[in-house]
């Protein structure tokens, strides 16, 4: 199953929705769709994994691509990850210490977007 | 006793997901590894896959890349054969810590370690010649994920 990037808008942020296969196939197709989103502007930018079938180190390192993407450009990257399946290949190189991994879009709404000195970042409301 | 699968590819990406889903049924059909640990196995598969299919491409080879997967009541042991130029298995770089700012610079490199991390054994052989990643997965091995 080749990869799908849907994109959708969920003010403030810009969802990109990744179901299939994140692998050495579909990885450029996300990073394309992260570059384009960033370059048009959208500095809130949330990965939804929730329909990834898998995902390799290819996968991981356009995640990481968009994470440095988002932050140059003084923005903020949320991963929706629920599945502990998908969670695990992240936490094995480590990158659930600078990735914040949600359940759902909803909690989305439930973060606090913080801007301090040009650099973004979020924070559940109380 | 064991069932053997072997399968050739030709060196291109969009054979990875095949051998996946070829190795994850063979797995499957010798009832030893419980499904979280095929998911292991899948993800483990595909990075040695991928290697071998990009150290083709980076010399030029146009030999396939052979897949041997053995299944048997006590585990599933999977080999992934390339001929391409090989590397040095003990040179490969570390990758910076994941808060430093140079973590961020770094979108490739993880395969190997992710191989390591999944199988209850792995070994890479790496010569002139080619490389052959040995990777083997235990029935009751490694603690799954939850």
């Amino acid at each position: 199953m080749s990869v799908t990037i849907r994109r959708s808008e969920q003010p403030p942020w810009t969802v990109l929705s990744v179901g299939g296969d994140l692998d050495v196939v579909g990885a450029p197709d996300m990073r394309q769709a992260v570059v384009t989103a960033v370059a048009e502007g959208s500095r809130l930018l949330a990965l939804d994994l929730s329909e990834l079938d898998f995902v390799d180190s290819f996968g991981l390192g356009a995640v990481v691509g968009a994470l440095k993407r988002v932050r140059q450009r003084g923005g903020e990257l949320a991963l929706v990850c629920p599945s502990s399946r998908i969670r695990r290949v992240f936490e094995i190189c480590d990158l659930d210490r600078i990735l914040t991994l949600h359940d759902s879009t909803e909690t989305l709404s439930e973060l606090s977007v913080v801007v301090t000195d040009g650099a973004t970042s979020t924070r559940r409301r109380p | 006793m064991s069932d053997t699968v072997e399968i050739e590819i030709p060196a291109r990406a969009d054979y990875v997901s095949l051998v996946r889903l070829v190795v994850a049924a063979a797995a499957e059909l010798a009832p030893s590894l419980e499904p979280p640990r095929i998911d292991d196995l899948r993800v483990a598969v595909s990075e040695a896959t991928t290697n071998a299919i990009q150290a083709h491409i980076r010399s030029g080879s146009t030999r396939p890349v052979k897949v041997c997967c053995r299944c048997s009541n006590g585990s599933v042991v999977v080999t992934v054969r390339d001929e391409g130029p090989g590397f040095d298995v003990d040179a490969l770089p570390e990758m910076p810590p994941p808060e430093s700012e140079a973590r961020l610079g770094r979108e490739s490199g993880m395969g190997i370690s992710i191989m390591r991390a999944l199988a209850d054994n792995s070994s890479i052989d790496s010569s002139s010649e080619g490389t052959e990643v040995r990777l083997a997965f235990l029935v009751g091995g490694q603690v799954v994920h939850g």
